[in-house]
């Protein structure tokens, strides 16, 4: 008889909105509880999403391809007889989710010194036992993932326009080609007219409508027609062809680093500490390392997170993070890694990093690299991070400066090792050297601390052996 | 290069073959004294002897059986099926010896035998003559069918055919064997299996189609042209193993895609490429993917009835208007 209310699931601390990328049931499909019911794209990660419920998925209402916020109602799983009209009708103004939230709301903050949440399920066991539903539906409606309402964002998303009230007459009929053009150009397709078989929006009418604005530009549209007859004006200025310019539609995952990132910048006060390796002793391990048969090789950002990681358990100062009315110590090392990818950057978290030896993190550590190229990290790999570092030793850097992750309160930045001339105590040698600049947050530490911790990382690097045992 | 007729050809193909190995001979009804009931085998008798130009009962099984078995002991038989409807009397042979017998023997055997005739329809052939017989084929793993659709191709396929080393359907068609096209004469030409050829460069959408199909979507696109529909037309030559490389590239240049087969379009041809398409090209597509295929019903006999039943030049122009969106007229 329950009647489960499907929801866009809250799958990283960040995600305020996700993507349904595709049903993999559909309506009139029988589904157990753990089926997984549809794929969610994420700002960060491509995700499956269970079903918390057993029943038929009598309601999809978020059709693939389309975004809802987190705790939007985006199907519905009851038995055929049920009445799910009530259920449904409460889509449109997404309040009920919103009111729970308050009621039921926590700090987010707060759940998180369970350092390894296990499963991105785990916070839901709310709706794990069927709770006495609280709020105005009926009884017997289960809250499924209840805690996604906890975010603020839920209730600041809802009344988007796709919000699915009207499921059948909202959708928009358009070729699978108008939509990626629609995508690309920016173009609402709600806003287009189409002119295919029963409305559909095909690609001419989403390029008439991309064209539109251009042609409501008079002025900056008559300039180059009038140029064009007036063949005497054609060797003052090269001829060039096509548009002068294009607006890139962000990609979610550079809407979510465009919204981040001045998050971190504007309220968290950055200060930069800045230091130089010797690495002539660290190179030369790591090259007799790689020389040994069977073993994987040591890249020498591996041998800075290890450094990292072992220094950071004796500057627990710096492996902390600001909560408002205390500072959070921690005592264990989740180390992010900053990965480039082509549409922007993600930073999977290599957990337990104090404990595992070089060999460990480099297999880790590339693992989560290429799945993060193919956006294959799960949620938990992305979340929970102490402490990052970026490196950009690769692009030939020589030292640069990164804006930190809140909530972690500090990131090392790690160029290039560079052969360049030294000063021994014979004279004038070569050696390799590599700079580092820390970003603290200065409401955790001052620059005293995160010194004393770059020097220890220096210390550690120039003793490399020490990373060994 | 010279110019010839589809049928002679083939009489080529099998000539330079039989020349240069050996191993290869002809086997089937009325293919030595008669020359062939299309004459596909013309004055092969004369050059190569009763030992290597074998007529046979009307048998299939049986022929066909022989052929199979000559095949796994090194021989590389040719097959003729008098028309490919007969073939039906030798699905069993074909299907659970020739597509199998590699596989179920652990590669100790193969069996390189190319079985050869006309199918599809053609002029007032009626319901047991005109059949598709590929779409019998296909589906069998193990089997390469190939439908060669001008003179060129007829010959390069054919020599590739014989000297594949798995069973090849190779299904001609009467409708097309006095087609003239110009021919190489170079008796190491061979136009590989599995590789498209696209008829016709377009713009605007692709046509798929083979045989007498592909040489009406020829029809319909210069009809088009007048229109200002730019049609690309992809004939896959051979339908196992299908390049769909040059189908999906085509697809992402023009967005939209039409299907032509001969045969019914249910399970057939058509809804393979179709399913291809969507499955490897969805966000290039803009409007679902067409089919025009022969209606599910026998062929009939009388005239006005079998043009009824199949593809004509109109039904594929009003399909490729439809999928541009341009259906204004009909």
């Amino acid at each position: 008889m329950a009647v489960t209310k499907v929801v866009m699931p809250k799958l990283s601390e960040q995600m305020e909105a996700g993507k349904v990328i595709k049903w993999l049931k559909k309506e009139g499909d029988r589904v157990q509880s753990g089926d997984i019911l549809a794929e969610v794209e994420t700002d960060k990660a491509d995700v499956e999403m269970e079903a918390f419920g057993s029943g038929v998925l009598r309601k999809i209402l978020v059709s693939a391809g389309d975004k809802a916020p987190v705790g939007a109602l985006i199907g519905v799983i009851a038995e055929e007889g049920d009445d799910i009209n009530a259920v449904v009708a409460q889509a449109g103004g997404g309040a009920p989710s919103a009111a729970a939230s308050s009621a039921g709301a926590k700090p987010a903050m707060a759940d998180r010194p369970a350092a390894v949440p296990p499963q991105p399920k785990s916070e839901d066991h709310a709706e794990r036992t069927p709770s006495p539903s609280k709020g105005p539906e009926s009884p017997g409606i289960r809250r499924a993932q209840e805690t996604v309402a906890q975010q603020p964002a839920v209730t600041e998303m809802a009344p988007r326009p796709q919000a699915p009230a009207a499921a059948d007459g909202g959708r928009v009929k358009a070729s699978p080609l108008a939509r990626k053009i629609a995508a690309q150009s920016g173009v609402d397709l709600k806003l287009v007219h189409g002119s295919g078989p029963g409305g559909r929006i095909v690609r001419r009418d989403v390029e008439a409508a991309a064209a539109a604005p251009a042609a409501a530009a008079p002025a900056a549209a008559a300039a180059p027609s009038a140029a064009a007859p007036s063949p005497a004006l054609r060797p003052v200025t090269p001829t060039v062809t096509g548009p002068e310019y294009e607006d890139v539609a962000l990609s979610t995952m550079r809407a979510a680093i465009a919204k981040r990132m001045p998050l971190s910048k504007a309220p968290v006060p950055h200060f930069y500490v800045t230091s130089e390796v010797a690495m002539d002793r660290a190179w030369e391990l790591r090259e007799e390392l790689n020389g040994l048969e069977g073993q994987p090789k040591i890249s020498v950002n591996d041998l800075v997170i290890r450094t990292c990681a072992l220094t950071l358990l004796h500057h627990p100062g710096v492996n902390a993070s600001f909560q408002g009315e205390s500072i959070r110590v921690f005592h264990r090392v989740h180390m992010g890694i900053a990965v480039a990818l082509e549409e922007g950057l993600i930073t999977p978290v290599l957990r337990d990093a104090h404990a595992k030896t070089l060999a460990q993190i480099a297999v880790e550590a590339r693992d989560l690299a290429e799945r993060a190229r193919q956006r294959k990290l799960r949620t938990q790999e992305l979340s929970g991070a102490t402490f990052s570092i970026s490196n950009l030793g690769m692009f030939d850097v020589r030292d640069f400066s990164a804006i930190i992750n809140p909530p972690e309160g500090a990131i090392l930045a790690v160029g290039s090792v560079r052969k360049v001339p030294v000063v021994t105590d014979e004279g004038l040698g070569v050696g390799r050297r590599m700079a580092m600049t820390i970003s603290c947050d200065h409401r955790v530490m001052d620059g005293a601390m995160g010194a004393r911790f770059l020097q220890d990382v220096k210390r550690l690097l120039e003793e490399p052996l020490r990373l060994l045992v | 290069m010279a110019v010839m007729t589809y049928r002679e050809a083939l009489n080529l193909a099998l000539r330079e073959e039989m020349r240069r190995d050996p191993d290869v001979f002809v086997i089937g009804e009325e293919v030595g004294l008669y020359e062939g009931a299309y004459k596909v085998t013309q004055g092969l008798l004369k050059e190569f002897g009763p030992k290597r130009i074998v007529d046979t009962p009307i048998a299939e099984s049986g022929f066909t059986g022989v052929g199979i078995g000559a095949a796994m002991v090194g021989l590389r038989p040719v097959v003729e099926m008098m028309t490919f409807n007969f073939a039906l009397l030798a699905l069993d042979q074909i299907v659970n010896s020739a597509a199998k017998l590699n596989y179920m023997s652990g590669g100790q055997y193969n069996v390189p035998i190319v079985i050869r005739g006309p199918g599809g329809p053609a002029h007032q052939l009626a319901a047991q003559h005109s059949q598709s017989m590929e779409v019998y084929f296909y589906h069998v793993p193990g089997l390469k069918v190939v439908r060669p659709s001008t003179p060129m191709d007829a010959k390069g396929l054919l020599k590739s055919a014989i000297r594949d080393d798995n069973p090849v359907i190779f299904i001609e068609s009467e409708t097309l064997y006095n087609v003239k096209g110009e021919v190489s004469e170079d008796p190491d030409f061979l136009v590989p299996l599995g590789q498209a050829a696209v008829r016709r460069e377009g713009t605007d959408v692709t046509v798929i189609a083979y045989m007498g199909m592909m040489y009406r979507a020829m029809e319909a696109a210069e009809e088009l042209a007048k229109d200002g529909i730019s049609v690309e037309i992809v004939d896959p030559r051979t339908l196992q193993p299908l390049d769909t490389e040059t189908i999906i590239r085509s697809v992402r240049k023009t967005h939209r895609a039409v299907v032509v087969e001969a045969g019914a379009g249910f399970a057939g041809m058509g809804s393979e490429i179709a399913t291809e398409i969507t499955e490897e090209a969805f966000d290039d597509l803009d409007a679902p993917v067409a089919r025009v295929t022969g209606a599910q019903a026998p062929m009939p006999y009388a005239r006005s009835l079998e043009r009824l039943k199949t593809p004509t030049k109109e039904k594929i122009a009003d399909a490729i208007r439809q999928v541009c969106y341009a259906n204004g007229s009909r």
